[in-house]
């Protein structure tokens, strides 16, 4: 039986952050039985066209679902249960945000069946998250986190790095304070700028400046250096954990595996009768539930992926990790062999460099390779 | 028939260094003839290209036929000539003279005689011309009218005393052109009943016209729905339209002798259309053509290529319709490992270059990219034979070179004294060597023999600059003699880049090196790779920049729904890279050339 992620988005938060470009939304009232009925729906459509499958791991992300009601969670992750069949040590994760978060709600969550947290901390320092329009304190954020490791029996937190005017030994210093509340897993981002953000014009008036490159690296080379005295190791670019406690969710995004996504503005990878198809719901909450309701999906796009794409999406996701791309499993997927999607002067150049490496069972790129992955894919894909 | 007899018509160029108010005055005869309206009329009327109208200067020479009811009760026919003062546009000014019988010789009185004055005039007396002087802008307080008049008489010779005084700008004295015009130049001749013959003076590309030609007809007559003949091309066309400029395109029935206009007679290819050539009658032709006109002779080469390299026919049939309307520029094709197909243009200037360029990104919409101009140098082989080499990329091993010989220009400079040291300084470190030097008022003559290398190497705006923009400046070529010179190759990874190779004396080829390796350093960005940057005699390295990784450069956070963005995102950098040029594994942006090819030390 062919396995299946699922992805369940929950596209409102309390207020929108001025570096976030997630599709999320601010309502005075969110309206919930509408929404979680409509997610039902979707669901159910879903699995009607997808079949019997391995349920590996259900994400809700947002958006901020820790808004989402305890209840509520439990009827979606037994609908799923239901529907599909879910493997025995299924992973269960929801997104939590420390301002919305309570002894109470999180108890909830965990008898919903959700096994794992990823809590939006983004830095420990007050002034950082004044900065970045984060509604909660250092304080809050340490409570969540210590919260999450009584109830859940995994858990992660989301730090924001890189930041303007951040200094190596300020980032050392914050980072190692992380660590030692962390448990087994950490997601350690760099500041981007997304376009159409208000950071973004901010950042075009010149307002603030984010690291060049070289410090950029130094930063990042320092975050691992610190996160592996903690046995934290980066399985991906910006992920880092304890053997076998990675994101198994995630992991199937970046191995390029099926997965389905539902869902305001959620995207998807799903294999049909006729092929892969690249699904993506309607942005908009309200006009995605219309399409639920009239259609029972809100699907706006319904893409076939050609083999040519699937290997192109396959390096872009897999070479992110670590561990790097499978060749064998490559092929399997795409239909193509690895040399038919990549460059191969690149290749030698990459290699050459130290930015890649190849043997008859994987293609990975080296940590130096995976700072600079943006331009190693430019060159090396075809 | 609308003809005038040949003794009511009167031809003539309107001559003078830059800016002394040519096309200026121009305006103002075309007002008083009432050519145009008051509303109509706008400053440099002529200049009715956009690059002229930005520039204040005039590039193509321009002709208007002007009515004008003379004192003596009669009315004549003035045919006027605009031309460029710009040294660059002498071609424009010689194929005018040929068309007419006289000049108006436009002398700036705040100015006096500058050194295009003195080519300019030079020019008009081998061409036999009867030539009136004309002092402008008396308005200007500066405006020394003595001393200007015993100028042209001491300098160039000619009797001043008759000049006429005026102000184009204010429209004073005008009246006084207009008498001295009718009164004082020859009526052209010519037989109206011989077999035609017309001299083909400039020709352009009409989007809606096609090719048109300007004529000057010295005799029989040009007529709707002839058949013509090109004497020099042997081309055949039946005439479509005939007629002249008041400005505005005005249809006649035919020219006779003496007029000028023009005609369009579906002249398909551009070849056909060759200044200089003579028009002739197919079935009643003359038996001799008329002199026609010298060839050019570029000075200056660079290569033009196409950004997109799918624009190469578009730039190809743009070179065509462009050298129509400028035969004073060349092309012949040339490949170029670094920058692909396109063509080595030769010119006879720097501005003229600089002008085609961007007539050509503007009036053809091409996005284009030049190598450095470079002159033309003779390279004689140690095995007897002689080559001409217009692109350093094709100098040959040095092994097989015997030696070079570069060519010199004679340079004649006016400078106020108070700017003549900075000028001689400037002289002697481009390896000048001065033949006179001499003295009319305050104002210094220095005459001397330069490498038009060192002048192509941004002579000009040195000039200009250490003068405060008083210096002008007028040149001849003056041969060619043997130099102590090398080629810098400029490698990116060790592969050399052809555009960017060029040809220097031994005693400035280390700075330059230098200098274009420090600015490469700065216009390409930081790549995957490591890019080292030589510039290389022969097989010596004598500058070296490197340029180091990019330390860092990757998407923090993906995810699932980031996957069809970032597959986008890659597309999108795949069809930026063709505007990149790659160098192996490096990739060097189109504005980093251009940036580096400008060569402005
Ligand atoms: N004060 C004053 N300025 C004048 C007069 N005639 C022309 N000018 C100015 O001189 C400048 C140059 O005039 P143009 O008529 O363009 O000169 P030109 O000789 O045609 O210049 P090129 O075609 O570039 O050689 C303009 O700014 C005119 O306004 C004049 O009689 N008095
Ligand atoms: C879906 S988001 C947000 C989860 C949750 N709503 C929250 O904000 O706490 C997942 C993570 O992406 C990271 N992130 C979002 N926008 C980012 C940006 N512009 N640059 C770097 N990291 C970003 C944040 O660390 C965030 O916690
Ligand atoms: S960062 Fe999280 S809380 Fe902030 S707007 Fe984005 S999804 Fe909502
Ligand atoms: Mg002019």
């Amino acid at each position: 039986m062919q396995s299946l992620a699922l992805y369940i988005h929950w596209p409102f938060c309390l207020a929108k952050c001025p570096y976030c470009d997630f599709n999320s939304h601010v309502r005075a009232r969110i309206p919930h039985a509408r929404m979680i009925a409509a997610l039902r729906r979707e669901l159910a459509f879903e699995a009607a066209r997808l079949g019997p499958r391995r349920l590996t791991s259900i994400f809700f992300g947002g958006g901020t679902p820790s808004l989402m009601e305890p209840g509520d969670v439990a009827i979606l992750i037994a609908d799923a249960r239901a529907l599909f069949s879910a493997e025995p040590d299924i992973e269960i994760t929801l997104e939590a945000n420390p301002t919305s978060i309570e002894a109470g709600r999180f108890r909830g969550y965990r008898d919903a069946g959700v096994n794992r947290v990823s809590i939006g901390v983004q830095s420990l320092r007050q002034a950082a998250l004044t900065f970045l329009g984060r509604e909660h304190d250092a304080g809050q954020a340490i409570a969540a986190i210590e919260l999450g490791r009584r109830i859940f029996p995994r858990i992660s937190f989301d730090l924001i790095y890189a930041r303007p005017a951040q200094s190596l030994a300020d980032w050392r210093d914050e980072l190692r304070q992380a660590l030692s509340l962390a448990a087994d897993h950490l997601s350690l981002y760099q500041l981007t700028i997304e376009p159409g953000t208000q950071f973004a014009t901010r950042h075009a008036r010149g307002e603030f400046a984010l690291p060049d490159d070289e410090l950029g690296a130094a930063l990042y080379d320092a975050t691992g250096e610190e996160a592996a005295r903690f046995g934290l190791l980066p399985y991906e670019i910006s992920n880092y954990a304890a053997a076998g406690a990675e994101s198994r969710h995630n992991l199937a995004y970046w191995r390029y595996h099926d997965y389905a996504g539902i869902g305001a503005g959620a995207h998807g990878r799903i294999s049909l009768v006729d092929g892969l198809f690249a699904t993506r719901r309607h942005r908009a909450p309200e006009v995605w539930a219309d399409l639920v309701e009239r259609e029972g999906s809100g699907s706006v796009e319904e893409t076939g992926v050609s083999p040519a794409d699937q290997a192109r999406e396959a390096l872009l996701m897999g070479l992110r990790l670590r561990d790097g791309i499978d060749l064998a499993a490559f092929a399997a997927r795409t239909g193509l062999g690895i040399d038919q999607a990549i460059d191969q002067e690149s290749l030698a150049a990459c290699v050459e460099a130290g930015y890649l490496t190849r043997d008859g069972v994987s293609l990975s790129a080296t940590a130096e390779g995976r700072k600079r992955l943006d331009s190693v894919l430019a060159v090396l894909v075809r | 028939m609308s003809n005038t007899p040949t003794s009511h018509i009167r031809n003539f160029s309107i001559i003078a260094h830059i800016d002394h108010g040519k096309s200026t005055l121009a305006d103002r005869l075309i007002q008083l003839t009432g050519g145009l309206t008051a509303r109509e009329m706008t400053e440099q009327v002529l200049d009715n290209m956009d690059i002229e109208k930005e520039r204040g200067i005039t590039i193509k020479a321009q002709t208007v036929r002007l009515t004008y009811k003379a004192l003596d009760g009669e009315t004549y026919i003035l045919n006027l000539m605009d031309t460029p003062g710009h040294v660059d546009f002498a071609y424009e000014v010689s194929r005018s003279l040929a068309a007419c019988e006289g000049s108006l010789l436009v002398v700036d009185a705040s100015q006096g005689v500058e050194a295009q004055t003195l080519a300019n005039v030079y020019q008009a007396i081998d061409a036999h011309h009867e030539i009136v002087p004309v002092l402008n802008k008396i308005d200007l307080p500066a405006a020394d009218v003595p001393r200007v008049k015993q100028q042209i008489e001491d300098v160039i010779g000619l009797d001043a005393s008759d000049a006429v005084e005026i102000s184009a700008k204010t429209g004073l004295n005008i009246p006084a052109v207009l008498e001295a015009l009718v009164t004082r130049l020859p009526a052209p001749s010519g037989d109206p009943d011989a077999p035609l013959k017309a001299l083909l003076i400039d020709s352009w590309y009409d989007q809606y016209l096609g090719v048109i030609a300007l004529v000057r007809v010295k005799d029989g007559r040009l007529k709707r729905g002839q058949r013509i003949r090109m004497m020099a091309t042997g081309a055949s066309h039946p005439v479509e339209q005939v007629g002249v400029f008041t400005p505005k395109m005005v249809a006649m029935d035919d020219l006779g002798p003496g007029e000028m206009g023009y005609i369009t007679a579906a002249i398909k290819t551009v070849a056909d259309c060759k200044v200089g050539d003579t028009i002739t009658d197919d079935r009643n032709p003359a038996t001799d053509m008329l002199p026609g006109f010298k060839p050019s002779v570029p000075v200056v080469w660079c290569g033009l290529f196409p950004i997109d390299a799918d624009d190469f026919e578009k730039l190809r049939d743009s070179l065509g319709k462009l050298r129509l309307n400028d035969a004073s520029f060349h092309y012949e094709a040339e490949t170029s490992a670094a920058l692909g197909f396109g063509y080595r243009c030769g010119f006879l200037g720097l501005l003229h270059l600089e002008i085609i360029q961007e007539r050509l990104t503007r009036e053809f919409d091409l996005d284009l990219i030049a190598t450095a101009p470079s002159v033309v140098y003779r390279i004689h082989r140690t095995n007897g034979a002689t080559e001409e080499l217009h692109n350093p990329a094709d100098m040959p091993d040095g092994s097989v070179i015997d030696h070079i010989d570069e060519p010199w220009i004679k340079a004649s400079i006016m400078v106020p004294d108070d700017h003549l040291g900075a000028v001689l300084t400037l002289c002697n470190e481009r390896r000048g060597q001065q033949v006179d030097l001499t003295y009319v008022g305050t104002r210094a003559m220095a005459v001397y023999r330069l490498p038009l290398n060192e002048v192509v190497f941004d002579f000009y705006d040195r000039l200009k600059s250490i003068s405060r923009g008083y210096a002008s400046f007028d040149y001849a070529m003056d041969g060619y003699e043997e130099g102590d010179l090398v080629r810098i190759s400029i490698l990116v990874n060790m592969e050399p880049v052809d555009a960017l190779s060029f040809i220097a004396h031994r005693s400035v080829a280390e700075t330059r090196g230098r200098s274009i390796c420090g600015k490469l350093k700065d216009l390409i960005p930081k790549q995957l790779f490591k890019i080292a940057i030589q510039a290389a005699i022969g097989g010596r390295v004598i500058a070296r920049e490197t340029i180091s990784a990019l330390s860092k450069d990757v998407t923090a956070k993906c995810y699932g729904g980031d996957i069809s963005r970032k597959r986008k995102l890659l597309d999108k950098q795949k069809e930026g890279k063709k505007r990149m040029r790659q160098f192996g594994k490096v990739e060097i942006p189109q504005t980093a050339f251009l940036a580096a090819l400008k060569m402005d030390a």
